[in-house]
């Protein structure tokens, strides 16, 4: 009798929890409130000029209605009955990885549950990285959250600042026992989710740094020696010319993630603020200044090669890869991780060398800064639900499966000791484009300018910063013009972020 | 309206009206109306993401609205992009439909055919187009290249609209053309006939009858195609421009989306919501005082 009131029991729990999704369901139809609101008031008003006009069409809705209804209710059913017995502990783990990449989060969760009996990580793809974001979000709001969720760097200061939210990991750790000393990762990694006083609050997942991916044959072609790709802006610009000249590339160079490569990465290349206080990490009252004379000169630059196609802007992410791919861009500017996708695509040998630099604003450049994503713990569950999260971090973090994440996806190793197997492993030997990314980051210890950036409300800061430097490729505004209009309105969500933060 | 009032039905009990319309009227409640009070609530507060805390703020969220010239640009461009988008599926769709009318043979073939991009989801859409014209992979963009045409919509204002209005208009062609179809069916066909003996061409039957008896239809039409281009097009815009560039295609719904679910700034989105949500009530109450007058029923 006891099994059967179990049973039950838990059936109705499941029962729940399928009444919840179904309710959810319509709260979301019911959150477009005001789309809805309005399509009744239209229905209602407009109801006896349909009706006589044609019944039909709204019997075939109704119809439709129906057998929405019912799918509903089936997939319902369906919840209940998968609700199969399971000793294990689960543990939920929301990412970004779609892809190749998801199926080697699929295969690390696998591993760690195949290692131990006692705990099952449940990877789960939610979309692009706001989406991902904002579907934890949305969850810790409803208590549907996961218990890991992969948040990238700029919703790093989001994350810190909700602190009844987030479970720290240098907390988690410290809380379970488990050994955790921030001094493994790699500089530029720990300093941008470390809080001032060195305190992990995140565990680094996937980090990529910008590089510049070149066309081999085609330099060959052009009578050009790849083994010397340019280095410096002016190098970059000649080598286009001559490219375009020669008519083996109708472009020199796109850029993937123009905010990133050609804003926050060029500003600590060079060793100049992006903003106050260090940009950022030094508190919320950080002021945008990327208004500064090398930025705008470079920005300028960027817009006066448009017009003989030595730059050409090919969208805001990385929609512009398949010009690269396809033979009609010379040069690419993106995410070390597009290594993988490329040697795939590309019909031509790869290159991969640092990003250029201007010698009359640096005499050598400094380091670039990381891109990608971090694991957050959310608070709110149990006790001994989080010793299988930080069971699992501690997993994670190890130098083999860190070393085979990087080496099968292109990101960086995020500890030393990766880093060092992979040397060992001769991973460089065999490919010694792949360490061109890590060497670009650590080629200097970085500075207050080079540390990496912490602004609130930086995903929306990132839209304006696209908007005003698209006003730049579309001939709307000068550089010196977008770049003070973004700082400007950067700054106003800066202010927003302060006061709804205090 | 006469009809109406002959068709009306009378209950003996006072109470049993309320009765059936009560589900309906449970169901607005929960779903339109708290809704819709929730976010006029949000509007006068700043929240952090998580819901951790919030603090009133008055409407300190409105004046920043209507203090940033983006905004009023937003509204100019949602203005642009509407008006575009409605007249261009409306004129088509009536142009398919007095088409369709006259079609003999296998015209459920050419029916199911302009009905089906309704069946498509606005973003998958929105996608779709996004394959055909995006400039560095598109297969129509590629041609437009080689025909001569300089397409990319990435750096080119004009070309976005373009691309966004063609995608948004077609995609509502087909319920257009439905309402439109059943309405030139339900014209009695004696009347055409009558006034083609008296001699009146195709323009002329069309002018003085078809399109005065297609009234009704058309202001449905004219009030729902209003909310779809205000409400239901950010899936289009979202997959295909991002209201890029430069904002050049940033309508205030798409805003609303991208500032709360993107940029998690609850309050200014609610705010935004609010706004157009007023903004459609007037037009909606505008049209339904001008223009029904001039609908013969």
């Amino acid at each position: 009798m006891d099994n059967l009131a179990m049973v039950l029991d838990y059936s109705l729990l499941r029962f729940s929890d399928a009444v919840f999704l179904f309710l959810s369901f319509f709260f979301l139809l019911g959150y477009k409130c005001s789309i809805v609101w309005s399509n009744v008031l239209a229905a209602q008003l407009c109801g006896p000029v349909c009706l006589s006009c044609n019944g039909s069409i709204f019997k075939w809705r109704k119809r439709r209605m129906a057998k929405l209804r019912s799918i509903l209710i089936a997939c319902c059913m369906v919840l209940m009955i998968s609700a199969t017995a399971f000793a294990a502990t689960e543990i939920q783990w929301w990412h970004a990885m779609g892809g190749k990449l998801g199926e080697k989060v699929n295969e690390i969760a696998d591993k760690f549950n195949a290692s131990q009996s006692e705990y099952k990580i449940v990877p789960t793809y939610k979309g692009n990285y706001t989406e991902t974001m904002t579907a934890a979000i949305a969850g810790f709001r409803a208590g549907k959250h996961p218990h890991l969720v992969q948040v990238f760097e700029v919703g790093t200061a989001t994350m810190m600042a909700a602190k009844g939210a987030v479970y720290p990991v240098y907390k988690l750790m410290a809380d379970m026992d488990l050994p955790f000393d921030t001094g493994r990762f790699l500089d530029g990694v720990a300093a941008y989710y470390t809080t001032t006083d060195g305190k992990m609050l995140s565990m680094p997942f996937n980090s990529s740094t910008p590089v510049v991916f070149y066309n081999k044959d085609a330099m060959r072609k052009a009578g050009l020696d790849p083994s010397h790709p340019p280095r410096t802006w002016p190098e970059l610009a000649a080598v286009s010319r001559k490219m375009i000249k020669a008519g083996v590339v109708k472009y020199g160079f796109i850029t993937g993630w123009q905010s990133w490569v050609q804003l926050e990465n060029f500003s600590a290349w060079h060793n100049v603020p992006l903003g106050t206080l260090e940009n950022g990490f030094g508190g919320l009252g950080t002021e945008f200044v990327f208004n500064g004379p090398a930025q705008v000169k470079h920005i300028q630059q960027l817009a006066d090669w448009q017009k003989d196609d030595v730059f050409h802007y090919a969208g805001r992410r990385s929609d512009g890869n398949p010009l690269f791919i396809n033979g009609e861009s010379a040069f690419l500017m993106g995410s070390s991780a597009a290594l993988a996708g490329l040697k795939d695509n590309c019909k031509f040998e790869l290159g991969i060398t640092m990003l250029p630099y201007w010698p009359d604003l640096v005499k050598k450049p400094r380091n670039s800064i990381i891109g990608g994503a971090t694991l957050w713990v959310l608070a709110k569950h149990k006790k001994a639900e989080y010793k299988g999260v930080a069971e699992f971090l501690n997993f994670l973090s190890s130098p083999e499966i860190q070393a085979d994440w990087h080496q099968f996806t292109g990101y960086l190793p995020i500890t030393y000791a990766a880093y060092e197997l992979s040397k060992k492993q001769g991973y460089y030997k065999t490919m010694p484009d792949a360490e061109v990314a890590i060497k670009q980051m650590t080629l200097n210890p970085p500075t207050p300018n080079s540390k990496g950036l912490r602004f609130g409300n930086y995903v929306q800061g990132r839209d304006i910063i696209n908007e005003e430097l698209e006003n730049v490729w579309t001939g709307k505004k000068t550089a010196q013009q977008a770049l003070t209009d973004a700082v400007e309105r950067g700054n106003a969500l800066l202010r927003k972020f302060e006061k709804a933060n205090k | 309206m006469a009809v109406m009032q002959d068709k009306r039905v009378h209950f003996r009990n006072k109470w049993l009206p309320y009765l059936f319309i009560a589900p309906q009227m449970v169901v607005i409640l929960v779903f339109f109306f708290w809704p819709a009070s929730q976010a006029i609530k949000q509007s006068v507060y700043l929240e952090d993401p998580f819901g951790l805390s919030s603090q009133f703020v008055w409407l300190d969220n409105f004046t920043a609205l209507f203090t940033d010239p983006h905004y009023l640009e937003s509204v100019k461009v949602t203005l642009v992009f509407s008006l575009a988008t409605i007249g261009l599926s409306l004129s088509v769709s009536l142009l398919l439909a007095v088409f369709a009318d006259q079609v003999i043979k296998g015209a459920n073939f050419y029916k199911t055919f302009i009905i089906w991009p309704y069946a498509v989801a606005p973003p998958l859409a929105g996608v779709l187009w996004l394959f055909l014209f995006h400039p560095a992979g598109g297969v129509v963009a590629y041609l437009l290249n080689h025909a001569g045409i300089d397409w990319d919509y990435f750096a080119n204002s004009g070309q976005a609209m373009l691309l966004v209005v063609v995608a948004a208009a077609w995609k509502q062609i087909s319920y257009n053309f439905l309402f439109f179809l059943a309405g030139l069916q339900a014209i009695p066909t004696s009347l055409l006939e009558s006034a083609a003996i008296d001699g009146a061409g195709p323009v002329t039957r069309f002018r003085t009858i078809i399109f005065p008896l297609l009234s009704p239809t058309t202001f449905f039409l004219l009030v729902v195609n209003v909310i779809y281009a205000f409400f239901e097009t950010f899936g289009i815009i979202h997959a295909a421009t991002q209201g890029g560039p430069g904002g050049a295609t940033n309508t205030l719904i798409f805003k609303v989306f991208n500032d709360g679910f993107i940029g998690l700034d609850l309050g200014g989105s609610a705010a935004q919501s609010v706004v157009l949500m007023i903004i459609v009530m007037m037009l909606t109450i505008l049209q339904f005082k001008f223009i029904e007058r001039r609908v013969q029923y």
